[in-house]
């Protein structure tokens, strides 16, 4: 008896339990929602309606807003789209396939300074790049490559966190057998890693592509020290302009709008592939 | 003897696979990372700056430029880079764990969890510039949350007199700093919450189900079985974080338009960095990175060991 109303306390100590989660999750994804649905509200009204009250209903002035960012000669919007979606797109191919290599590397053959070079990797995986920053730029200068897009995608060849997370995988993924039932069929060892290898590891190195798309397409600090003419900016480039000289003079609603361009086919594309993304986190480091 | 020699080159030929295969990496890294790390470093040792039309130097000044970024701004940026990083992390943290724990509780069995994952974890994808001069817009002296704020407090001024604010956010040390504060947190607290789960779901459940039959409460299983077993995981990332945190610069430098305003509270060292680069005192931007360096290095090293621990142990059994 008193096992029975011991076990219905529970049971509704837990759905009071429940409920506060509930209430407390509600209350964290609206936080997180707030910020861009007020900015998509914004986008779609006028300057002075944004000045002058405040709604979270949408406006009327979303054509209007698009329409004035896109004739605006200073914010090149589409064509800093392009180039955003160039590097990236370069960096993120580069990074992966470089990483793999290198990864397959240092996985499936034995050689003298293997385990150096390892912990090498290991080793500088957390350095922040921005301490190198000043010998890069002026690197990049004497090379004549400043105000060009390869200083922003060349350096994806090296990129020790890319290869941590794919080295990890491939522990987990590819038997040392299929190395060796692909050396059988002939070919040399850098055509079985392109025809048979590679293809293997596509999963995990798809999660590790949007990884560095993401963080390439979100950069701010290295293609603004690189990048000077106005057709070379970049989105990032682009929004920092927003907060130069005179705020105070922009049309709200033009801001809004270019902040929506810079966040929607984002969230989009996250939406999209939100699953994949959030199993690949957790991918290889901490397994636990 | 003939045999072995035959192995012998076979196991050479495929050593050198091995060497060819990881060396754009290594030649990429000398050539973009190593190499201007070494040259910030020796630019640190001169003074090479521009005054005016004037161009200083080079000249060797020994260590001068360290003593001068010591005794001038570095401290004060570090402590402000240190104070925002840690007033988004502590609420980080505590929300991550707990909205691990609960999504991790086999007894609560939420719905909905997948929704949930997704939407706390959206913003870390999202630009931190865009992010930040959002926030910007946001908090603005006319901006919604002040219009929020006078609808709250009745206050007719506000929206008679152009000029009037309810709060200046940005004029308030205290304001930025939460701002910058408050995005970090939001752009992260759900990353952490995905990786504390991994490490709550790898312990054994065994654990549990012993500590159940002990009669062990909830908060007790909490604090002797899941928060010993996650103690590497919380250090990882705690480490990891910092690391991220010394490296903060897209939001405060768009929140307060460079200048880490008001009077250079909410300025941190990326952005002092950043400074000397555009205003080429290459002097004085290689003394702050190389200071920076050592600092990310000695925090590394504690990634790279409790990197190297854990699969030692896991070996082990």
């Amino acid at each position: 008896m008193s096992k029975k109303t011991s076990k219905r306390n529970s049971s509704a100590g837990l759905t009071v339990h429940r409920i506060i989660c509930y209430i407390c999750l509600i209350i964290a994804a609206l936080i997180s929602l707030f910020p861009f649905y007020l900015m998509m509200i914004n986008a779609t009204r006028s300057h002075a309606e944004i000045q002058s009250s405040f709604t979270l209903l949408p406006g009327s002035s979303l054509v209007t807003n698009f329409r004035n960012l896109y004739e605006d000669p200073n914010m090149p919007v589409l064509r800093s789209l392009g180039n955003s979606l160039f590097v990236s797109t370069c960096s993120a191919f580069l990074t992966i396939y470089f990483s793999a290599l290198t990864a397959y590397g240092i996985y499936a053959y034995s050689f003298k300074f293997k385990k150096l070079a390892y912990t090498f990797i290991l080793l500088i995986m957390m350095v922040p790049t921005q301490v190198s920053a000043l010998g890069f730029v002026n690197l990049m200068r004497d090379f004549g490559l400043n105000d060009t897009f390869w200083p922003l995608i060349l350096p994806g060849i090296a990129a020790p966190m890319s290869f941590f997370f794919i080295k990890q995988n491939m522990e987990s993924s590819l038997p040392l057998e299929i190395v060796e039932a692909a050396r059988i069929d002939g070919g040399n060892e850098f055509y079985n890693f392109n025809k048979v290898i590679f293809p293997i590891l596509k999963p995990s190195m798809a999660v590790q592509a949007i990884f560095t798309f993401v963080g390439s397409w979100n950069n701010y600090f290295m293609p603004a020290l690189i990048l000077e003419s106005n057709e070379k900016k970049t989105l990032p480039i682009l929004v920092a302009q927003l907060r130069s000289a005179d705020y105070a003079k922009f049309d709200m609603g033009k801001v809004y709008m270019l902040l929506a361009v810079t966040i929607l086919p984002l969230i989009f594309v996250y939406l999209l592939l939100s699953k994949f993304i959030i199993r690949g986190i957790t991918l290889g480091s901490v397994k636990g | 003897m003939a045999k072995s020699t035959s192995t012998k080159r076979k196991s050479v030929s495929y050593a050198k696979w091995g060497y060819i295969f990881i060396a754009p990496f290594f030649i990429a890294y000398f050539i973009f990372s190593l190499f201007p790390l070494i040259s910030t470093f020796y630019n640190s040792f001169f003074e090479n700056y521009r005054d005016g039309l004037t161009q200083v130097g080079p000249n060797f000044v020994g260590l001068d430029n360290y003593k001068a970024v010591l005794n001038s701004d570095f401290l004060k940026t570090l402590m402000n880079t240190l104070i925002i990083w840690f007033m988004g992390f502590i609420p980080q943290i505590l929300l991550a764990l707990l909205f691990a724990l609960w999504f991790t509780d086999l007894r609560l069995r939420l719905k909905g969890t997948g929704f949930f994952k997704t939407v706390i974890y959206m913003p870390n994808i999202i630009m931190a510039s865009s992010i930040a001069v959002l926030f910007f817009a946001l908090f603005s002296d006319r901006g919604p949350i002040n219009t929020i704020l006078a609808h709250i407090t009745n206050n007719k001024e506000y929206f008679e007199m152009q000029s009037t604010s309810i709060f200046r956010f940005f004029s308030s040390t205290g304001g930025v700093r939460g701002i910058a504060a408050f995005i970090n947190f939001l752009m992260w607290y759900g990353n952490t919450t995905i990786i504390l789960m991994a490490g709550i779901m790898g312990i054994d459940t065994s654990l549990y189900e012993a500590s159940q039959i002990d009669g062990a409460k909830g908060t007790q299983t909490f604090r002797y079985v899941t928060l010993p077993l996650l103690k590497p995981i919380l250090l990882y990332v705690l480490i990891t974080a910092m690391i991220g945190g010394l490296q903060m610069f897209d939001i405060p430098q768009l929140l307060t338009a460079g200048s880490g305003a008001p009077n250079n509270t909410s300025k941190t060292v990326i952005m002092l960095l950043n400074e000397h680069l555009f205003s080429k005192n290459y002097g004085k931007g290689g003394a702050v990175s190389v200071i920076l360096f050592f600092i990310a290095a000695i925090l590394s090293f504690l990634v790279f060991l409790s990197l190297r621990d854990r699969k030692k142990s896991k070996g082990g059994d």
